[in-house]
Protein backbone atom coordinates (compact mmCIF):
# COMPACT_ATOMS: atom_id res chain seq x y z
CA UNK A 1 0.00 0.00 0.00
CA UNK A 2 2.83 2.38 0.90
CA UNK A 3 4.60 2.34 -2.47
CA UNK A 4 1.32 2.47 -4.36
CA UNK A 5 0.27 5.48 -2.31
CA UNK A 6 3.58 7.24 -2.93
CA UNK A 7 3.51 6.57 -6.68
CA UNK A 8 -0.07 7.75 -6.96
CA UNK A 9 0.69 10.84 -4.89
CA UNK A 10 3.64 11.82 -7.10
CA UNK A 11 1.51 11.37 -10.20
CA UNK A 12 -1.25 13.54 -8.71
CA UNK A 13 1.29 16.26 -7.92
CA UNK A 14 2.74 16.17 -11.43
CA UNK A 15 -0.73 16.34 -12.95
CA UNK A 16 -1.70 19.21 -10.64
CA UNK A 17 1.34 21.28 -11.60
CA UNK A 18 0.87 20.63 -15.33
CA UNK A 19 -2.84 21.41 -15.21
CA UNK A 20 -2.31 24.65 -13.33
CA UNK A 21 0.37 25.68 -15.88
CA UNK A 22 -1.97 24.88 -18.79
CA UNK A 23 -4.88 26.72 -17.17
CA UNK A 24 -2.70 29.71 -16.33
CA UNK A 25 -1.26 29.99 -19.85
CA UNK A 26 -4.65 29.45 -21.47
CA UNK A 27 -6.32 32.27 -19.56
CA UNK A 28 -3.31 34.57 -19.91
CA UNK A 29 -3.24 34.12 -23.66
CA UNK A 30 -7.00 34.48 -24.18
CA UNK A 31 -7.51 37.72 -22.31
CA UNK A 32 -5.51 40.87 -21.83
CA UNK A 33 -5.39 41.82 -18.18
CA UNK A 34 -3.97 45.24 -19.02
CA UNK A 35 -7.02 46.07 -21.14
CA UNK A 36 -9.28 44.77 -18.36
CA UNK A 37 -7.62 47.17 -15.90
CA UNK A 38 -7.06 50.12 -18.20
CA UNK A 39 -10.48 49.99 -19.77
CA UNK A 40 -11.39 50.77 -23.38
CA UNK A 41 -10.09 54.37 -23.22
CA UNK A 42 -6.51 53.52 -22.20
CA UNK A 43 -3.72 54.54 -24.57
CA UNK A 44 -0.98 52.17 -25.73
CA UNK A 45 1.51 53.90 -23.41
CA UNK A 46 -0.79 53.42 -20.41
CA UNK A 47 -1.34 49.76 -21.31
CA UNK A 48 2.42 49.23 -21.59
CA UNK A 49 2.88 50.88 -18.20
CA UNK A 50 0.28 48.57 -16.62
CA UNK A 51 1.96 45.54 -18.22
CA UNK A 52 5.34 46.57 -16.84
CA UNK A 53 3.89 47.24 -13.38
CA UNK A 54 2.26 43.82 -13.22
CA UNK A 55 5.21 41.99 -14.77
CA UNK A 56 3.17 40.92 -17.79
CA UNK A 57 6.14 41.62 -20.07
CA UNK A 58 8.14 38.81 -18.47
CA UNK A 59 8.25 35.22 -19.80
CA UNK A 60 5.13 33.16 -19.07
CA UNK A 61 7.04 30.62 -16.99
CA UNK A 62 8.34 33.36 -14.68
CA UNK A 63 4.85 34.81 -14.33
CA UNK A 64 3.45 31.35 -13.66
CA UNK A 65 6.01 30.55 -10.95
CA UNK A 66 5.29 33.89 -9.29
CA UNK A 67 1.57 33.28 -9.43
CA UNK A 68 1.91 29.69 -8.17
CA UNK A 69 4.16 30.79 -5.32
CA UNK A 70 1.57 33.30 -4.19
CA UNK A 71 -1.32 30.89 -4.79
CA UNK A 72 0.26 28.25 -2.55
CA UNK A 73 0.33 30.86 0.20
CA UNK A 74 -3.36 31.53 -0.40
CA UNK A 75 -2.80 34.81 -2.25
CA UNK A 76 -4.62 34.89 -5.60
CA UNK A 77 -4.41 38.65 -6.00
CA UNK A 78 -7.31 41.08 -6.01
CA UNK A 79 -10.47 40.88 -8.07
CA UNK A 80 -10.48 43.58 -10.75
CA UNK A 81 -14.22 43.98 -10.36
CA UNK A 82 -14.79 43.73 -6.59
CA UNK A 83 -11.37 45.17 -5.64
CA UNK A 84 -11.14 42.62 -2.81
CA UNK A 85 -8.87 39.57 -2.38
CA UNK A 86 -9.91 36.70 -4.66
CA UNK A 87 -9.31 34.06 -1.98
CA UNK A 88 -11.81 35.71 0.37
CA UNK A 89 -14.38 35.94 -2.44
CA UNK A 90 -14.10 32.24 -3.18
CA UNK A 91 -14.24 31.20 0.48
CA UNK A 92 -17.31 33.36 0.94
CA UNK A 93 -19.12 31.76 -2.05
CA UNK A 94 -17.97 28.19 -1.48
CA UNK A 95 -20.64 27.01 1.03
CA UNK A 96 -23.45 27.46 -1.51
CA UNK A 97 -21.63 25.48 -4.20
CA UNK A 98 -20.56 22.74 -1.77
CA UNK A 99 -24.12 22.42 -0.43
CA UNK A 100 -25.41 22.14 -3.97
CA UNK A 101 -22.68 19.70 -5.05
CA UNK A 102 -23.05 17.41 -2.03
CA UNK A 103 -26.83 17.28 -2.21
CA UNK A 104 -26.64 16.66 -5.97
CA UNK A 105 -24.18 13.77 -5.68
CA UNK A 106 -26.33 12.27 -2.87
CA UNK A 107 -29.40 12.62 -5.08
CA UNK A 108 -27.54 10.95 -7.96
CA UNK A 109 -26.17 7.99 -6.02
CA UNK A 110 -29.31 7.40 -3.93
CA UNK A 111 -31.35 7.07 -7.12
CA UNK A 112 -28.87 5.74 -9.67
CA UNK A 113 -27.31 2.89 -7.62
CA UNK A 114 -30.57 1.24 -6.46
CA UNK A 115 -32.00 1.72 -9.96
CA UNK A 116 -28.91 0.15 -11.52
CA UNK A 117 -29.07 -2.81 -9.10
CA UNK A 118 -32.75 -3.47 -9.73
CA UNK A 119 -32.23 -3.12 -13.49
CA UNK A 120 -29.37 -5.63 -13.32
CA UNK A 121 -31.47 -8.12 -11.35
CA UNK A 122 -34.21 -8.05 -13.96
CA UNK A 123 -32.59 -7.33 -17.32
CA UNK A 124 -35.06 -6.37 -20.07
CA UNK A 125 -37.93 -6.05 -17.59
CA UNK A 126 -40.08 -2.91 -17.58
CA UNK A 127 -38.01 -1.45 -14.74
CA UNK A 128 -34.77 -2.06 -16.68
CA UNK A 129 -36.23 -0.38 -19.74
CA UNK A 130 -37.50 2.56 -17.66
CA UNK A 131 -34.06 2.98 -16.08
CA UNK A 132 -32.41 2.87 -19.50
CA UNK A 133 -34.87 5.42 -20.93
CA UNK A 134 -34.20 7.71 -17.97
CA UNK A 135 -30.48 7.38 -18.66
CA UNK A 136 -30.79 8.07 -22.39
CA UNK A 137 -33.03 11.08 -21.71
CA UNK A 138 -30.61 12.32 -19.06
CA UNK A 139 -27.71 12.26 -21.49
CA UNK A 140 -29.66 14.32 -24.01
CA UNK A 141 -31.20 16.81 -21.56
CA UNK A 142 -29.55 20.25 -21.63
CA UNK A 143 -29.40 21.12 -17.93
CA UNK A 144 -30.12 24.81 -18.49
CA UNK A 145 -33.31 23.91 -20.33
CA UNK A 146 -34.33 21.29 -17.75
CA UNK A 147 -33.87 23.92 -15.02
CA UNK A 148 -35.99 26.51 -16.81
CA UNK A 149 -38.74 23.97 -17.47
CA UNK A 150 -38.77 23.00 -13.77
CA UNK A 151 -39.14 26.69 -12.91
CA UNK A 152 -42.11 26.98 -15.29
CA UNK A 153 -43.65 23.85 -13.76
CA UNK A 154 -42.99 24.33 -10.04
CA UNK A 155 -42.72 28.10 -9.66
CA UNK A 156 -45.17 29.37 -12.29
CA UNK A 157 -47.86 26.76 -13.00
CA UNK A 158 -47.81 25.12 -9.53
CA UNK A 159 -46.10 27.76 -7.36
CA UNK A 160 -44.66 25.49 -4.67
CA UNK A 161 -40.92 26.11 -5.02
CA UNK A 162 -38.95 29.38 -5.14
CA UNK A 163 -37.41 30.04 -8.57
CA UNK A 164 -34.22 31.75 -7.40
CA UNK A 165 -32.06 32.62 -4.41
CA UNK A 166 -30.53 30.58 -1.60
CA UNK A 167 -32.34 31.52 1.58
CA UNK A 168 -33.30 28.03 2.75
CA UNK A 169 -33.23 24.34 1.94
CA UNK A 170 -36.25 24.58 -0.36
CA UNK A 171 -34.20 26.82 -2.65
CA UNK A 172 -31.84 23.92 -3.30
CA UNK A 173 -34.44 21.34 -4.39
CA UNK A 174 -34.70 22.20 -8.09
CA UNK A 175 -30.96 22.95 -8.52
CA UNK A 176 -30.15 19.61 -6.85
CA UNK A 177 -32.46 17.70 -9.16
CA UNK A 178 -31.09 19.43 -12.28
CA UNK A 179 -27.42 18.98 -11.35
CA UNK A 180 -27.96 15.47 -9.98
CA UNK A 181 -29.87 14.23 -13.02
CA UNK A 182 -26.97 15.15 -15.32
CA UNK A 183 -24.69 12.67 -13.53
CA UNK A 184 -27.29 9.91 -13.15
CA UNK A 185 -26.96 8.16 -16.53
CA UNK A 186 -23.26 7.34 -16.12
CA UNK A 187 -23.61 6.10 -12.51
CA UNK A 188 -26.72 4.06 -13.30
CA UNK A 189 -25.17 2.37 -16.35
CA UNK A 190 -21.96 1.51 -14.54
CA UNK A 191 -23.83 0.05 -11.55
CA UNK A 192 -26.04 -1.99 -13.86
CA UNK A 193 -23.25 -3.42 -16.00
CA UNK A 194 -21.04 -4.03 -12.92
CA UNK A 195 -23.87 -5.86 -11.13
CA UNK A 196 -24.66 -8.00 -14.19
CA UNK A 197 -21.01 -9.00 -14.47
CA UNK A 198 -20.64 -9.77 -10.77
CA UNK A 199 -23.90 -11.75 -10.58
CA UNK A 200 -22.65 -14.23 -13.19
CA UNK A 201 -19.34 -14.80 -11.38
CA UNK A 202 -18.32 -18.00 -9.64
CA UNK A 203 -18.24 -16.69 -6.07
CA UNK A 204 -21.86 -15.58 -6.29
CA UNK A 205 -22.84 -19.04 -7.46
CA UNK A 206 -20.84 -20.47 -4.56
CA UNK A 207 -22.55 -18.12 -2.12
CA UNK A 208 -25.95 -19.26 -3.35
CA UNK A 209 -24.80 -22.88 -3.28
CA UNK A 210 -23.80 -22.48 0.38
CA UNK A 211 -27.43 -21.67 0.98
CA UNK A 212 -26.94 -17.99 1.85
CA UNK A 213 -30.05 -15.92 1.67
CA UNK A 214 -30.71 -13.79 -1.40
CA UNK A 215 -30.47 -10.54 0.52
CA UNK A 216 -27.12 -11.40 2.04
CA UNK A 217 -25.61 -12.52 -1.27
CA UNK A 218 -26.79 -9.37 -3.01
CA UNK A 219 -25.57 -6.85 -0.50
CA UNK A 220 -22.59 -8.48 1.13
CA UNK A 221 -21.08 -10.22 -1.88
CA UNK A 222 -22.36 -8.74 -5.11
CA UNK A 223 -22.96 -5.04 -4.48
CA UNK A 224 -19.72 -4.60 -2.58
CA UNK A 225 -17.72 -5.66 -5.60
CA UNK A 226 -19.90 -4.00 -8.19
CA UNK A 227 -19.74 -0.69 -6.36
CA UNK A 228 -15.93 -0.36 -6.47
CA UNK A 229 -15.72 1.27 -9.92
CA UNK A 230 -18.83 3.30 -9.08
CA UNK A 231 -16.95 4.94 -6.20
CA UNK A 232 -14.35 6.34 -8.63
CA UNK A 233 -17.03 7.45 -11.04
CA UNK A 234 -19.01 9.18 -8.28
CA UNK A 235 -15.86 11.06 -7.23
CA UNK A 236 -15.25 12.14 -10.83
CA UNK A 237 -18.87 13.18 -11.22
CA UNK A 238 -18.75 15.16 -7.98
CA UNK A 239 -15.75 17.06 -9.35
CA UNK A 240 -17.59 17.72 -12.62
CA UNK A 241 -20.67 18.87 -10.70
CA UNK A 242 -18.77 21.48 -8.70
CA UNK A 243 -17.20 22.88 -11.85
CA UNK A 244 -20.38 22.44 -13.89
CA UNK A 245 -22.56 24.14 -11.29
CA UNK A 246 -21.92 27.40 -13.17
CA UNK A 247 -24.90 26.67 -15.44
CA UNK A 248 -27.26 25.67 -12.63
CA UNK A 249 -26.18 28.53 -10.38
CA UNK A 250 -26.78 31.04 -13.14
CA UNK A 251 -30.32 29.75 -13.77
CA UNK A 252 -31.40 29.67 -10.13
CA UNK A 253 -29.38 32.75 -9.12
CA UNK A 254 -27.50 30.79 -6.45
CA UNK A 255 -24.56 32.98 -5.57
CA UNK A 256 -21.91 30.29 -5.27
CA UNK A 257 -18.49 29.99 -6.89
CA UNK A 258 -20.07 29.03 -10.23
CA UNK A 259 -22.00 32.28 -10.22
CA UNK A 260 -18.81 34.11 -9.25
CA UNK A 261 -17.02 32.47 -12.20
CA UNK A 262 -19.82 33.51 -14.54
CA UNK A 263 -19.66 37.13 -13.36
CA UNK A 264 -15.87 37.11 -13.60
CA UNK A 265 -15.95 35.84 -17.18
CA UNK A 266 -18.47 38.46 -18.25
CA UNK A 267 -16.34 41.24 -16.74
CA UNK A 268 -12.98 39.74 -17.85
CA UNK A 269 -11.93 39.52 -14.18
CA UNK A 270 -8.84 37.42 -14.92
CA UNK A 271 -7.50 36.86 -11.38
CA UNK A 272 -10.87 35.39 -10.32
CA UNK A 273 -11.09 33.19 -13.44
CA UNK A 274 -7.51 31.96 -12.84
CA UNK A 275 -8.17 31.20 -9.19
CA UNK A 276 -11.44 29.34 -9.78
CA UNK A 277 -9.92 27.18 -12.55
CA UNK A 278 -6.98 26.39 -10.28
CA UNK A 279 -9.23 25.65 -7.35
CA UNK A 280 -11.59 23.26 -9.16
CA UNK A 281 -8.80 21.44 -11.04
CA UNK A 282 -6.84 20.88 -7.86
CA UNK A 283 -9.94 19.78 -6.00
CA UNK A 284 -10.76 17.34 -8.80
CA UNK A 285 -7.25 15.87 -8.67
CA UNK A 286 -7.53 15.51 -4.90
CA UNK A 287 -10.92 13.80 -5.27
CA UNK A 288 -9.69 11.25 -7.82
CA UNK A 289 -6.63 10.61 -5.64
CA UNK A 290 -8.83 9.91 -2.61
CA UNK A 291 -11.12 7.73 -4.72
CA UNK A 292 -8.13 5.70 -5.89
CA UNK A 293 -6.99 5.26 -2.29
CA UNK A 294 -10.46 4.13 -1.26
CA UNK A 295 -10.49 1.71 -4.19
CA UNK A 296 -7.10 0.31 -3.24
CA UNK A 297 -8.36 -0.20 0.29
CA UNK A 298 -11.56 -1.91 -0.92
CA UNK A 299 -9.83 -4.01 -3.58
CA UNK A 300 -6.43 -5.49 -2.66
CA UNK A 301 -5.74 -6.41 -6.32
CA UNK A 302 -5.18 -2.72 -7.11
CA UNK A 303 -2.65 -1.96 -4.38
CA UNK A 304 -0.61 -5.07 -5.05
CA UNK A 305 -0.81 -5.19 -8.85
CA UNK B 1 -7.47 -10.56 -24.81
CA UNK B 2 -7.09 -12.15 -28.25
CA UNK B 3 -10.27 -14.15 -27.97
CA UNK B 4 -12.33 -11.13 -26.88
CA UNK B 5 -11.14 -8.96 -29.73
CA UNK B 6 -11.62 -11.68 -32.31
CA UNK B 7 -15.26 -12.20 -31.43
CA UNK B 8 -16.88 -9.23 -33.22
CA UNK B 9 -15.10 -10.16 -36.44
CA UNK B 10 -16.57 -13.65 -36.36
CA UNK B 11 -19.98 -12.41 -35.23
CA UNK B 12 -20.09 -9.97 -38.11
CA UNK B 13 -19.80 -12.84 -40.56
CA UNK B 14 -22.17 -15.18 -38.82
CA UNK B 15 -25.04 -12.83 -37.97
CA UNK B 16 -27.71 -11.32 -40.22
CA UNK B 17 -26.59 -8.56 -42.63
CA UNK B 18 -25.81 -5.15 -41.17
CA UNK B 19 -28.81 -3.31 -42.60
CA UNK B 20 -31.17 -5.86 -41.13
CA UNK B 21 -29.52 -5.53 -37.70
CA UNK B 22 -29.90 -1.75 -37.99
CA UNK B 23 -33.58 -1.98 -38.88
CA UNK B 24 -34.22 -4.46 -36.07
CA UNK B 25 -32.70 -2.05 -33.52
CA UNK B 26 -35.57 0.28 -32.71
CA UNK B 27 -33.48 2.94 -30.94
CA UNK B 28 -31.02 3.13 -33.82
CA UNK B 29 -33.78 3.37 -36.42
CA UNK B 30 -35.58 6.11 -34.51
CA UNK B 31 -32.31 7.99 -33.94
CA UNK B 32 -31.33 7.79 -37.61
CA UNK B 33 -34.78 9.01 -38.68
CA UNK B 34 -34.71 12.07 -36.37
CA UNK B 35 -31.10 12.86 -37.22
CA UNK B 36 -31.86 12.56 -40.93
CA UNK B 37 -34.80 14.90 -40.48
CA UNK B 38 -32.67 17.51 -38.68
CA UNK B 39 -29.97 17.29 -41.38
CA UNK B 40 -32.63 17.71 -44.08
CA UNK B 41 -34.06 20.73 -42.23
CA UNK B 42 -30.62 22.29 -41.93
CA UNK B 43 -29.87 21.81 -45.63
CA UNK B 44 -33.30 22.89 -46.86
CA UNK B 45 -33.91 25.75 -44.38
CA UNK B 46 -34.18 28.50 -47.06
CA UNK B 47 -36.57 26.39 -49.15
CA UNK B 48 -38.70 25.43 -46.14
CA UNK B 49 -39.48 28.91 -44.84
CA UNK B 50 -38.65 31.60 -47.41
CA UNK B 51 -38.29 34.06 -44.50
CA UNK B 52 -35.18 35.77 -43.16
CA UNK B 53 -34.07 34.57 -39.68
CA UNK B 54 -32.59 38.02 -38.95
CA UNK B 55 -35.51 40.18 -40.18
CA UNK B 56 -36.93 42.14 -37.24
CA UNK B 57 -40.49 43.40 -37.13
CA UNK B 58 -41.08 45.31 -33.92
CA UNK B 59 -44.79 45.63 -34.63
CA UNK B 60 -45.15 41.87 -34.51
CA UNK B 61 -43.24 41.10 -31.30
CA UNK B 62 -43.91 38.04 -29.11
CA UNK B 63 -46.75 36.61 -31.19
CA UNK B 64 -47.88 33.25 -29.79
CA UNK B 65 -47.59 30.03 -31.81
CA UNK B 66 -50.55 28.58 -33.68
CA UNK B 67 -51.75 26.40 -30.78
CA UNK B 68 -51.62 29.42 -28.46
CA UNK B 69 -53.97 31.47 -30.65
CA UNK B 70 -51.41 32.71 -33.17
CA UNK B 71 -51.76 32.83 -36.94
CA UNK B 72 -50.23 30.63 -39.64
CA UNK B 73 -48.09 33.59 -40.76
CA UNK B 74 -45.77 32.67 -37.86
CA UNK B 75 -46.57 29.04 -37.02
CA UNK B 76 -44.26 29.06 -33.97
CA UNK B 77 -44.88 32.72 -33.14
CA UNK B 78 -42.27 35.48 -33.04
CA UNK B 79 -39.53 36.41 -30.56
CA UNK B 80 -38.99 39.65 -28.67
CA UNK B 81 -37.66 41.36 -31.80
CA UNK B 82 -40.49 40.12 -33.99
CA UNK B 83 -38.39 37.57 -35.85
CA UNK B 84 -40.20 34.48 -37.15
CA UNK B 85 -39.48 31.76 -34.58
CA UNK B 86 -39.91 28.82 -36.96
CA UNK B 87 -37.37 30.32 -39.39
CA UNK B 88 -34.85 30.88 -36.61
CA UNK B 89 -35.41 27.35 -35.34
CA UNK B 90 -34.76 25.85 -38.80
CA UNK B 91 -31.61 27.91 -39.36
CA UNK B 92 -30.47 27.05 -35.80
CA UNK B 93 -30.22 23.39 -36.83
CA UNK B 94 -27.33 24.44 -39.11
CA UNK B 95 -25.35 25.95 -36.24
CA UNK B 96 -25.76 22.92 -33.98
CA UNK B 97 -24.81 20.46 -36.71
CA UNK B 98 -21.82 22.50 -37.91
CA UNK B 99 -20.55 22.81 -34.33
CA UNK B 100 -21.09 19.13 -33.65
CA UNK B 101 -19.38 17.86 -36.80
CA UNK B 102 -16.51 20.38 -36.82
CA UNK B 103 -15.67 20.18 -33.11
CA UNK B 104 -15.90 16.38 -33.06
CA UNK B 105 -13.61 16.24 -36.11
CA UNK B 106 -10.96 18.40 -34.44
CA UNK B 107 -11.07 16.45 -31.19
CA UNK B 108 -11.38 13.17 -33.10
CA UNK B 109 -8.15 13.78 -35.01
CA UNK B 110 -6.22 14.76 -31.87
CA UNK B 111 -7.63 11.98 -29.70
CA UNK B 112 -7.31 9.26 -32.32
CA UNK B 113 -3.68 10.09 -33.11
CA UNK B 114 -2.79 10.14 -29.41
CA UNK B 115 -4.79 7.04 -28.54
CA UNK B 116 -3.58 4.87 -31.42
CA UNK B 117 0.04 5.92 -30.90
CA UNK B 118 -0.19 5.09 -27.18
CA UNK B 119 -1.92 1.76 -27.75
CA UNK B 120 0.32 0.63 -30.61
CA UNK B 121 3.77 1.70 -29.43
CA UNK B 122 3.18 1.34 -25.67
CA UNK B 123 6.13 2.06 -23.37
CA UNK B 124 7.13 5.68 -22.91
CA UNK B 125 4.72 6.98 -25.55
CA UNK B 126 1.89 5.29 -23.69
CA UNK B 127 3.04 6.80 -20.39
CA UNK B 128 3.20 10.27 -21.95
CA UNK B 129 -0.25 9.98 -23.52
CA UNK B 130 -1.77 8.57 -20.33
CA UNK B 131 -0.32 11.54 -18.46
CA UNK B 132 -1.76 13.95 -21.03
CA UNK B 133 -5.15 12.30 -20.65
CA UNK B 134 -5.07 12.69 -16.84
CA UNK B 135 -4.09 16.34 -17.28
CA UNK B 136 -6.93 16.93 -19.69
CA UNK B 137 -9.45 15.12 -17.46
CA UNK B 138 -8.43 17.28 -14.52
CA UNK B 139 -9.34 20.46 -16.37
CA UNK B 140 -12.99 21.35 -15.84
CA UNK B 141 -14.25 21.45 -19.48
CA UNK B 142 -17.23 23.73 -19.02
CA UNK B 143 -15.27 26.28 -16.98
CA UNK B 144 -12.17 26.13 -19.20
CA UNK B 145 -14.18 26.44 -22.42
CA UNK B 146 -16.23 29.29 -20.96
CA UNK B 147 -13.14 31.12 -19.72
CA UNK B 148 -11.31 30.95 -23.05
CA UNK B 149 -14.31 31.68 -25.27
CA UNK B 150 -15.48 34.59 -23.12
CA UNK B 151 -12.01 36.14 -22.99
CA UNK B 152 -11.19 35.73 -26.70
CA UNK B 153 -14.70 36.66 -27.74
CA UNK B 154 -17.31 34.26 -29.08
CA UNK B 155 -17.50 33.48 -32.76
CA UNK B 156 -18.46 30.22 -34.39
CA UNK B 157 -14.81 29.46 -35.20
CA UNK B 158 -13.57 30.18 -31.68
CA UNK B 159 -16.30 28.03 -30.13
CA UNK B 160 -15.52 25.14 -32.50
CA UNK B 161 -11.76 25.43 -31.93
CA UNK B 162 -12.02 25.59 -28.14
CA UNK B 163 -14.48 22.70 -27.84
CA UNK B 164 -12.47 20.66 -30.34
CA UNK B 165 -9.17 21.27 -28.58
CA UNK B 166 -10.63 20.37 -25.16
CA UNK B 167 -12.83 17.36 -25.87
CA UNK B 168 -10.37 14.81 -27.25
CA UNK B 169 -10.07 12.80 -24.02
CA UNK B 170 -12.70 10.15 -24.71
CA UNK B 171 -11.34 9.57 -28.22
CA UNK B 172 -7.87 9.01 -26.79
CA UNK B 173 -9.06 6.68 -24.01
CA UNK B 174 -11.20 4.50 -26.28
CA UNK B 175 -8.75 4.40 -29.20
CA UNK B 176 -5.91 3.49 -26.85
CA UNK B 177 -7.67 0.46 -25.40
CA UNK B 178 -9.11 -0.58 -28.78
CA UNK B 179 -5.65 -0.47 -30.36
CA UNK B 180 -4.19 -2.50 -27.51
CA UNK B 181 -6.77 -5.20 -28.20
CA UNK B 182 -5.83 -5.59 -31.87
CA UNK B 183 -2.13 -4.78 -31.74
CA UNK B 184 -0.99 -8.38 -31.06
CA UNK B 185 -3.48 -10.14 -33.33
CA UNK B 186 -2.18 -12.43 -36.05
CA UNK B 187 -2.80 -10.14 -38.98
CA UNK B 188 -0.79 -7.36 -37.36
CA UNK B 189 2.06 -9.75 -36.58
CA UNK B 190 1.85 -10.99 -40.17
CA UNK B 191 2.06 -7.45 -41.53
CA UNK B 192 5.09 -6.82 -39.31
CA UNK B 193 6.82 -10.00 -40.43
CA UNK B 194 6.53 -9.15 -44.13
CA UNK B 195 8.24 -5.86 -43.32
CA UNK B 196 5.39 -3.32 -43.41
CA UNK B 197 6.28 0.05 -41.91
CA UNK B 198 4.61 1.11 -38.67
CA UNK B 199 2.75 3.88 -40.48
CA UNK B 200 1.36 1.42 -43.00
CA UNK B 201 0.30 -1.04 -40.30
CA UNK B 202 -1.42 1.75 -38.37
CA UNK B 203 -3.26 2.99 -41.45
CA UNK B 204 -4.22 -0.30 -43.09
CA UNK B 205 -4.41 -2.84 -40.25
CA UNK B 206 -5.12 -1.00 -37.00
CA UNK B 207 -7.35 1.90 -38.04
CA UNK B 208 -9.92 -0.14 -40.02
CA UNK B 209 -10.26 -2.52 -37.08
CA UNK B 210 -10.91 0.16 -34.48
CA UNK B 211 -13.14 2.19 -36.83
CA UNK B 212 -16.47 1.00 -35.42
CA UNK B 213 -15.50 2.12 -31.93
CA UNK B 214 -14.25 5.40 -33.36
CA UNK B 215 -17.63 6.02 -34.97
CA UNK B 216 -19.41 5.38 -31.66
CA UNK B 217 -17.21 7.85 -29.76
CA UNK B 218 -17.50 10.37 -32.59
CA UNK B 219 -21.31 10.40 -32.42
CA UNK B 220 -21.34 10.72 -28.63
CA UNK B 221 -18.73 13.49 -28.74
CA UNK B 222 -20.74 15.27 -31.42
CA UNK B 223 -23.66 15.36 -28.99
CA UNK B 224 -21.31 16.55 -26.25
CA UNK B 225 -20.00 19.41 -28.43
CA UNK B 226 -23.52 20.52 -29.39
CA UNK B 227 -24.58 20.49 -25.74
CA UNK B 228 -21.49 22.46 -24.72
CA UNK B 229 -22.05 25.12 -27.40
CA UNK B 230 -25.67 25.47 -26.34
CA UNK B 231 -24.63 25.88 -22.68
CA UNK B 232 -21.94 28.43 -23.58
CA UNK B 233 -24.34 30.42 -25.73
CA UNK B 234 -27.04 30.15 -23.07
CA UNK B 235 -24.70 31.76 -20.54
CA UNK B 236 -24.11 34.58 -23.03
CA UNK B 237 -20.47 33.60 -23.47
CA UNK B 238 -20.68 31.48 -26.64
CA UNK B 239 -21.70 32.52 -30.14
CA UNK B 240 -22.98 36.08 -30.35
CA UNK B 241 -26.44 37.37 -31.24
CA UNK B 242 -28.12 37.59 -33.70
CA UNK B 243 -27.03 34.07 -34.71
CA UNK B 244 -30.01 31.71 -34.25
CA UNK B 245 -28.16 29.24 -31.99
CA UNK B 246 -30.70 27.16 -30.05
CA UNK B 247 -28.84 27.80 -26.80
CA UNK B 248 -28.92 31.54 -27.46
CA UNK B 249 -32.63 31.37 -28.30
CA UNK B 250 -33.31 29.73 -24.92
CA UNK B 251 -31.29 32.49 -23.25
CA UNK B 252 -33.19 35.24 -25.07
CA UNK B 253 -36.49 33.57 -24.23
CA UNK B 254 -35.54 33.23 -20.56
CA UNK B 255 -36.64 36.80 -19.79
CA UNK B 256 -40.12 35.96 -21.07
CA UNK B 257 -40.41 32.71 -19.13
CA UNK B 258 -43.49 33.85 -17.20
CA UNK B 259 -45.80 34.83 -20.02
CA UNK B 260 -44.24 33.39 -23.18
CA UNK B 261 -42.80 30.04 -22.01
CA UNK B 262 -42.87 28.63 -25.57
CA UNK B 263 -39.87 30.85 -26.39
CA UNK B 264 -37.84 28.58 -24.12
CA UNK B 265 -39.78 25.36 -24.64
CA UNK B 266 -39.45 25.25 -28.45
CA UNK B 267 -35.68 25.63 -29.02
CA UNK B 268 -35.00 23.53 -25.90
CA UNK B 269 -37.15 20.67 -27.20
CA UNK B 270 -35.38 20.87 -30.57
CA UNK B 271 -32.03 20.63 -28.82
CA UNK B 272 -33.23 17.73 -26.66
CA UNK B 273 -34.56 15.84 -29.69
CA UNK B 274 -31.35 16.31 -31.68
CA UNK B 275 -29.16 15.20 -28.75
CA UNK B 276 -31.47 12.26 -28.06
CA UNK B 277 -31.25 11.19 -31.70
CA UNK B 278 -27.45 11.39 -31.80
CA UNK B 279 -27.17 9.46 -28.52
CA UNK B 280 -29.56 6.78 -29.80
CA UNK B 281 -27.51 6.47 -32.99
CA UNK B 282 -24.26 6.18 -31.01
CA UNK B 283 -25.65 3.59 -28.58
CA UNK B 284 -27.29 1.76 -31.49
CA UNK B 285 -24.10 1.53 -33.56
CA UNK B 286 -22.31 0.12 -30.53
CA UNK B 287 -25.05 -2.48 -29.97
CA UNK B 288 -25.02 -3.49 -33.63
CA UNK B 289 -21.24 -3.65 -34.14
CA UNK B 290 -20.09 -4.81 -30.69
CA UNK B 291 -23.01 -5.97 -28.54
CA UNK B 292 -20.69 -7.22 -25.78
CA UNK B 293 -19.83 -3.63 -24.84
CA UNK B 294 -23.40 -2.73 -24.01
CA UNK B 295 -23.56 -1.03 -20.61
Amino acid sequence: MGSYLLKRLLLALAVAVTVSLVNFTMVLMSGDIAVSIGGPTATYEQLDQIRRDLGLDRPIVVQYLNWLGNALRGDFGDSLFYRTPVAALIVERLPVTLTLGISAILFTTLIAIPLGVVAALRPNSWIDRTALSLAVAGQAMPSFWFGLMLIVLFSVIFPILPPSGAEGWEYFIMPTVVLGYSAMPAVMRLTRSGMIEVLTSDYIRTAYAKGLRNFKVLFKHALRNAVIPVVSLAAVQFGYMLAGSIVVESIFALHGTGFLAWEAMKTADLPVVQAILFFFSTFYILLTFLADMLNAWLDPRIRIG
Amino acid sequence: MTAIAAEPVLAARAGPPLWRRILRHRGLTAGLLILGLVIAIALLAPVLTGKDPYLQDLLRRLKPPVWGGGSWDNPLGTDNLGRDYLTRLLYGARISLVIGVAAASVSGIIGTLLGIAAGYFGGRIDLAVTFLISVRLSMPVVLAALAVVSLIGGSLTVVIAVIGLLNWDRFAVVMRSATMQVRDLDYVTAAKSVGCSNLRILATEILPNVASQLIVVATLEMAHAILLEAALSFLGLGVRPPLPSWGLMVAEGKNHLLFEPWLVAIPGSALFLLLLAINLVGDGIRDVTAPEQRG
